[in-house]
């Protein structure tokens, strides 16, 4: 039995589903966004901030910021365990990903709670 | 006299114990072999026939005829059994490498130690709590079905060395083949162990580090499907654990 320490849940089921369910919200996130672009092709700033003053669309974009975090979590630690064989290299790395990763999540948060 | 036509062939070379008149490292080495012309041998016999030039050429080879598994080898760019290949059907010259991924012993002959101890770990054996009946344990012909594409892998390790990220963790990752017999024991009716083997499989290594690219299902010299047997272990797991 082994379990990557710096894994997302270290339980492979756990993993692959939550990457499945988080593929999911980005695609519908990203098929919102492109069809909101599309609608709006002269795009202007208020439409754009009035978009992000419903919380629904606040909430739908945290859930989405969550889900980039936990599917690149999973992913890159895949790719991580597969090439990168030096153990302190692969800690390293994973350290400053899962690091990244949270200050992402914290930025993204400043970000959509700081629209007025 | 019959006609005869020119085979050629390049073949992978690496004895690390030989004497001073032979590279000591890895290379390829160039052979030909006269046929008679529009004759199908198979390439295990065109090996055997090129070991009467240099018997030093070594593989493995029991049974020639596809049934126990020892002359899996790299034809061509692909995983296959030497015995059931035909030479008709190669490209030439015929390029023959050892399994890729496996730590090569000598030419075309490759350690199957972590293979074998990936398919000791899903305990390919029935597994049964309940005591044994005065004679054998029935299956109804449905449920025997079940096994079908299943219990036919000779073990060759075709698709594991097929297989990238078994390439990239052997010790961790159980592979296609032992994966394929971890599924012939849940599948079992007559196994009473199929929750704690899909526990003993759900680590991040076991078997999610399978990411469905098929290569094993595409080289399988026995047309089995290692990848469908995954997918159906995680949808055990899930039916088990949501």
């Amino acid at each position: 039995m082994v379990a990557g320490v710096l894994s997302l849940t270290r339980n492979g089921l756990r993993d692959w589903i939550l990457q499945r369910i988080s593929a999911v919200v980005l695609a519908v996130y990203a098929i919102y966004l492109i069809g909101f672009l599309l609608m709006h092709p002269y795009l202007h700033y208020l439409q754009w901030l009035a978009l992000f003053h419903h919380t629904w669309f606040r909430i739908f974009s945290l859930l989405t910021l969550v889900s980039i975090v936990m599917h690149a979590w999973i992913g890159i630690w895949t790719v991580f365990t597969d090439y990168v064989h030096p153990y302190w290299l692969r800690g390293i790395l994973q350290t400053l990903l899962v690091l990244s990763l949270l200050a992402l999540l914290f930025w993204g948060i400043e970000i959509l709670w700081g629209i007025y | 006299m019959a006609e005869m036509e020119t085979i050629k062939f390049s073949i992978y070379r690496y004895q690390p114990e030989a004497g001073s008149d032979k590279p000591n490292r890895p290379y390829m080495e160039d052979f030909q072999l006269e046929v008679p012309k529009g004759s199908d041998m198979m390439l295990l016999t065109a090996l055997i026939q090129l070991k009467e030039q240099d018997e030093t050429i070594s593989f493995r080879r029991a049974c020639r005829e596809g049934v126990c598994g020892s002359d899996g080898m790299n034809i061509n760019g692909k995983n296959g059994l030497a015995c059931i290949t035909h030479i008709s059907e190669l490209k030439q010259p015929i390029v023959i490498r050892p399994l890729p991924g496996f730590p090569v012993v000598r030419d075309l002959i490759v350690d199957m130690d972590q293979f074998y101890q990936q398919y000791e770990k899903v305990e390919p054996y029935l597994k049964n709590h309940q005591p044994p009946p005065g004679t054998e344990r029935l299956q109804s012909p449905e449920d025997r079905a079940k096994l079908d594409g299943l219990y036919e892998c000779i073990l060759c390790a075709c698709c594991s060395s097929s297989c990238p990220s078994f390439w990239w963790n052997p010790d961790k990752f159980i592979g296609p083949a032992g994966l394929l017999q971890a599924y012939r024991f849940i599948a079992d009716t007559r196994d009473t162990a199929k929750a704690e083997r899909l526990r003993n499989l759900d680590d991040p290594y076991s078997v999610f580090r399978c990411r469905g690219i098929m290569n094993c299902t595409s080289v399988c010299p026995k047309g089995l499907n290692p990848t469908k047997a995954i997918g159906e272990i995680r949808k055990e797991m899930l039916k088990e654990e949501l």
